[in-house]
């Protein structure tokens, strides 16, 4: 089942097209990963999610029902360009944030306390939010986002800014917050952390949706058959014995340990790869080379030709 | 910019000096000299006629009533002495010029007079001994000038022009800079949030609308308690630091100076005028008690507190739209303009509406909603008619209405804007934005 559902969302911004036409489907319990470039359109959907802004055409749906205002208290959203005020007291922050999410002030100090502890920033109730670091400002910020435990949770960037120990720290609670049954809806440019822990994604391009899916299937479509073999006893070219139809890509040589990429035809399989060179050499490995998110992303993003209709890039 | 810039500055300049000229109607003033001295001695100007009369002072208030003139000037009969006072009746609160011209006017002519009657003195007793000072300082004359209102009914009402006027411009200027001060600081706490970013945020939980409201209403709430706390700080000092001074020094006054003039030898002829001028100075502190008591405190109050509110509201959102406009505050300058422009216009226009409550100038000036909380303020003191009250309170209201939803259509388009310079274009843009 979808919990959230976008159809056919346009937003236009004068003469600038923002969102044309999106569908996106967000699975319920899923990491779902909104990627695209700069300026895409990224921002603007996720503020339409929150409604902050309304879409000029398309329907958004929460949970089977169209998304209503009070929805927004079953939404925790992390924006990318975040703050909080600098002369308040951290606690009292935090509380006033909260309270606004519809929390009773007593759910609400309970809550902070149990997390503040868990994130280690407990000694810091009664500073100013001026006197603490990035990365604690970025703590109380993930804290407030989440702490009414909504049903759905939209990060934007939320890992720019922590330091390493950190990142980790978030990804497992990430994982965790799905674990207990929120979806998650992530917008990034770091593609490793897709990878790690994204179950589905949608790539935006010039306000459109260019590429959707789940991302194993979304790479077992953009895979090439290619193998990647490491072998050694060798002496000369492995073109010499591999039948035509199959392809080296490249083949180099360290230390009399060989490495050759070679793509095999679609309706063969590694196994007559393998067979095809073990008369001739000792094999040590056969790697078959599945694209990373950043490669599909990069080969998507390129190809396209953007349309001039909407190509001025306004940032809103 | 460039255009609007001059535009507004040359506005400035031009607008008060082409109502000024608006403004000079002519009046007619009627005199009723009973003593027969200043007949011929007022003299006509461009925005006034003196118009002499020959009758009892009875009718001729019940014919003023009813005419159209400015104001009735009656210098009653005296006996033996020079006349040292007259009462000028009008229908609203006299214009300040005018009685300071009346005052001047008969203070010279009862100088002469005195001068003449002092020459004749000199030739008959033929004492050369005084000198030219001592002959100046004997004719020094004062003239009394009380101003009454005559209501519609013939009601009669002692009326204090000074005391509106300080009392109007005073009110007149604490709200301006009440604006000024809480409207700028709406405004920065605006551009605070969006500096901060903190905006995003807030608005993923509440809509912009009422986020900017909530700034607005805060800040207000915090001008109000400010206000409030400066009156009664403001009386409670007063009242007890006039209740100790009157009790120690007021009883001593006046017979130190009776005692003072004696001292320094004054002539038998000399000693009643003296005696008048203790009294004079008896009359003039009953005076101000007086004034202080007719001023109508719950009424200046109660308007004052509706036209700092509605004022502040309504400029406090404009400032809010400003705010959400720009990214840092060095970029306000063009925005601010078309806000300071109403405001600094209305403390240059004060000086007009002082000495002209209640012509054209002060009547546009107060109705219009962007100048009318500082110069209704100004007028207040002096009498204005409810009919105008009124429509100055509607015409705010419904100004801070479309100001409040002119801004909001602004801010919420601006707040989620950075990195881009704003120009007057774009800001019309945003206004037809839907969402």
């Amino acid at each position: 089942m979808d919990l959230f559902i976008a159809k056919n969302v346009t937003k236009t911004f004068a003469q600038h097209k923002a969102l044309d036409k999106v569908d996106i489907n967000v699975p319920e319990g899923s990491i779902f990963g909104l990627l695209g470039p700069n300026g895409a359109g990224k921002t603007t959907f996720i503020r339409i999610v929150n409604r902050i802004l309304a879409p000029d055409e398309g329907e958004l749906f929460f949970m089977g029902n169209p998304l209503t205002p009070s929805d927004i208290f079953n939404i925790g959203y992390l924006p990318e360009e975040r703050g909080l005020y600098k002369k308040m007291k951290v606690g009292e922050q935090a509380l006033y944030l909260t309270q606004l999410k519809g929390l009773s002030r007593h759910d609400a100090l309970e809550k902070l306390h149990y997390w503040f502890e868990k994130f280690e920033i407990k000694a810091w109730w009664n500073r100013k939010v001026e006197e603490l670091s990035k990365g604690m400002q970025q703590k109380v910020q993930f804290i407030i986002t989440i702490i009414h435990e909504p049903k759905m949770l939209i990060f934007d960037e939320p890992f720019s800014g922590f330091d390493p120990i950190n990142v980790n720290l978030l990804k497992e609670e990430i994982l965790e917050l799905r674990k207990k049954g929120s979806t998650i809806i992530f917008s990034t440019h770091n593609m490793a952390s897709v990878e790690e822990l994204c179950d589905n994604i949608a790539l935006i391009n010039n306000a459109r949706k260019i590429l959707d899916g789940k991302v194993w299937e979304i790479k077992k479509t953009y895979k090439t058959n290619t193998f990647e073999v490491r072998f050694t006893k060798f002496d000369g070219d492995t073109r010499s014995f591999l039948s035509p139809s199959f392809e080296v890509l490249e083949q180099t040589i360290e230390n009399e340990h060989f490495k050759a990429k070679i793509r095999i035809p679609a309706d063969a399989n590694p196994n007559d790869l393998i067979r095809q060179m073990l008369p001739h050499v000792m094999i040590q490995s056969v790697n078959e080379i599945i694209p990373s998110m950043n490669d599909i992303f990069i080969r998507t993003v390129t190809s396209q030709h953007p349309d001039p209709s909407t190509s001025t890039s306004e940032k809103i | 910019m460039t255009i609007l810039g001059p535009l507004l500055m040359a506005a400035i300049v031009i607008v008060p000096v082409y109502i000024a000229t608006m403004s000079n109607e002519l009046k007619t003033l009627s005199v009723i000299d009973e003593t027969g001295f200043f007949f011929g001695k007022f003299k006509d100007s461009e925005s006034i006629r003196f118009h002499y009369l020959v009758s009892d002072i009875g009718s001729a208030k019940a014919s003023f009533t009813k005419s159209g003139d400015y104001a009735l000037l009656y210098i009653p009969k005296t006996e033996l002495t020079l006349p040292t006072s007259a009462v000028l009746y009008s229908k609203s609160q006299v214009n300040i010029n005018v009685k300071s011209y009346i005052k001047n006017v008969m203070g010279k002519r009862v100088e002469e007079l005195k001068l003449e009657a002092k020459i004749k003195d000199l030739k008959l007793s033929e004492d050369a001994k005084l000198t030219t000072d001592d002959i100046l300082r004997s004719i020094k004359a004062s003239v009394d000038i009380s101003t009454i209102k005559i209501g519609d009914e013939g009601k009669e009402e002692k009326s204090y022009p000074e005391v509106s006027m300080i009392l109007g411009m005073f009110s007149g200027i604490l709200i301006y800079f009440f604006i000024f001060l809480f409207g700028s600081q709406v405004m920065r706490g605006v551009i605070e949030e969006k500096t901060n970013r903190i905006i995003e945020v807030i608005i993923s939980s509440v809509k912009p609308f009422q986020l900017m409201m909530g700034k607005i209403t805060g800040i207000g709430l915090v001008g109000l308690t400010q206000f409030l706390l400066w009156v009664i700080l403001t009386g409670t000092i007063v009242t007890i630091g006039i209740s100790s001074f009157s009790s120690k020094i007021k009883p001593g006054a006046a017979t130190e100076q009776l005692m003072q003039s004696q001292a320094k030898g004054m002539t038998a002829m000399q000693l009643p005028n003296a005696a008048d001028s203790t009294k004079v100075t008896g009359e003039q502190s009953n005076e101000v008690i007086n004034a202080i008591e007719s001023i109508d405190f719950p009424i200046m109050i109660g308007m004052f507190l509706f036209f700092f509110l509605f004022g502040y509201l309504l400029y406090a959102a404009l400032f809010a739209a400003v705010g959400s406009a720009v990214d840092s505050e060095a970029d306000t300058q063009q925005f601010m303009l078309p806000l300071t422009v109403p405001l600094i216009l209305s403390i240059v226009m004060a000086q007009y509406v002082i000495q002209e409550p209640q012509g054209p100038v002060a009547f546009w000036f107060s109705i219009i909603p962007l100048t009318s909380p500082v110069i209704m303020m100004i007028r207040i003191p002096f009498g204005v008619p409810y009919p105008q009250i009124i429509l100055s309170m509607t015409l705010l209201v419904g100004g801070f209405l479309g100001a409040t939803w002119l801004a909001a259509k602004i801010y919420r388009t601006g707040i989620l804007m950075y990195g881009k310079k704003v120009s007057y274009r774009e800001l019309w843009k945003w206004l037809k934005y839907k969402n």
